[in-house]
């Protein structure tokens, strides 16, 4: 089974995304901020990361840039799931390496839409 | 609903849309119709078909537009515009490739999702089709759906289901809270009022024609019509796309599957030649549009 990293520090966001994607036959792994999340990633790379943007300890932006600089960190697809809606944090987020995102709110539909579009599904 | 309504309901529908209703969905008619109804100052609608049975036109072409379904995304199902651009637009830029032109028809269109799709593929092959001329026509039995696709403005929610971000970052504009496609994509597409029951000869030859997940609300014998009057708009060489759940077996023998490519189907030549009968469905009710 593949895993999953759900990277907020919102507990309800966390738990929503566990349900989806545990019915999409992910394995999940929680991390509440990018610092917790780049220390799961040192141990064990998931095959997919779902990543909140504004977090305390270290943001979403920042554990994509560590992640994408550490061995093997260019493996994992990584989607971000935000609050973020402009175009400008959008285009940040490609730039450093994300390969999808996803506005909140979101629903079942969007996050299985935007797996299978970078081959997840 | 009484149930002579509702049979007058199923009759008028199946008329004017070609939607075939089975006997249990009752609740359908009266989720969609009853909403309409109170709309129209109508207490029930018992009340609302006495005012269809009247031949008040603006309230018929409104009960059609209530009960059609636009369940529709960007990149629908992914395989056909994956069919799109390693099978299709390659095979077609070689045969045109003195003609350098290219018709694609998208049949039932909904809220243009489809044909933006289409048009965002062809403009990913860039200077590959530098002087060609390049038509995509949508239609669809709906006017509200037609404003709607022509103005190109779409929610959070729709520009999420299917559409890369890359193309959603390259292709459309932040307008408040919408994301609206930008002009030159938009100008990519005519919109078009078409009912498919309807003779439709008027829109010329087409390369592709896609005309997904609208025959499945057809019967068999509306389906084998529609599908001898697409052949006829057909190039030879050309190509129809079909939705995932439709299938041309046991209802025409004009098309024939392309092997491998699901969904893809194309003229099947060796009976072409004899498939002129085809006319319009002859529709009760001629839609006053």
């Amino acid at each position: 089974m593949r895993t999953c990293l759900v990277v907020d520090d919102s507990s309800v966001i966390r738990k929503v995304a566990r349900r989806i994607l545990e019915g999409l036959d992910f394995q999940i792994v929680e991390a509440e901020d990018g610092e917790k999340a780049l220390e799961i990633c040192k141990r064990e790379l998931p095959e997919a990361i779902l990543l909140d943007w504004n977090m305390p300890v270290m943001d979403g932006y920042e554990f994509l840039g560590n992640l994408r600089r550490m061995p093997g960190g260019d493996q994992p697809k990584v989607v971000f799931c935000t609050t973020e809606n402009d175009v400008a944090h959008i285009a940040r987020a490609l730039h450093a390496g994300a390969n999808e995102y996803i506005m909140k709110p979101f629903d079942k539909d969007i996050v299985t839409a935007k797996f299978q579009e970078v081959g997840l599904i | 609903m009484t149930p002579s309504d509702y049979e007058f309901l199923r009759k008028f529908l199946k008329d004017r849309s070609g939607l075939d209703l089975s006997a249990d969905k009752q609740y359908l008619v009266e989720s969609r119709l009853i909403p309409l109804a109170r709309k129209a100052g109508l207490p029930g609608l018992g009340e609302l078909v006495a005012k269809l049975k009247n031949g008040t036109e603006p309230l018929a072409a409104e009960v059609v537009e209530a009960m059609t379904t636009n369940e529709t995304f960007f990149f629908r199902d992914k395989v056909p515009f994956d069919h799109l651009k390693a099978t299709v637009l390659p095979e077609l830029l070689r045969a045109r490739a003195s003609r350098r032109a290219l018709r694609i028809w998208c049949a039932a269109s909904s809220t243009g999702q489809e044909p933006y799709s289409i048009a965002m593929c062809l403009k990913e092959l860039g200077p590959t089709l530098a002087g060609w001329r390049v038509e995509i026509v949508a239609t669809d039995l709906s006017h509200g759906v037609l404003d709607k696709s022509r103005a190109g403005l779409f929610s959070q929610f729709e520009v999420q289901r299917g559409l890369p971000i890359q193309l959603l970052v390259k292709h459309f504009t932040q307008v408040g809270e919408l994301w609206q496609l930008n002009a030159d994509i938009r100008s990519m597409v005519q919109f078009k009022q078409l009912n498919l029951l309807q003779d439709f000869s008027h829109l010329g030859g087409f390369d592709v024609i896609f005309c997904r997940n609208v025959l499945i609300y057809f019967d068999q014998n509306t389906k084998t019509n529609v599908f001898g009057r697409l052949a006829k708009r057909i190039e030879p060489d050309g190509f129809l796309m079909l939705g995932a759940a439709e299938t041309v077996v046991g209802l025409t023998d004009a098309f024939k599957p392309y092997p491998d490519r699901r969904g893809l189907y194309v003229a099947n030549t060796a009976r072409t030649a004899h498939a002129g009968a085809a006319s319009a469905m002859p529709l009760r009710i001629v839609a006053a549009r």
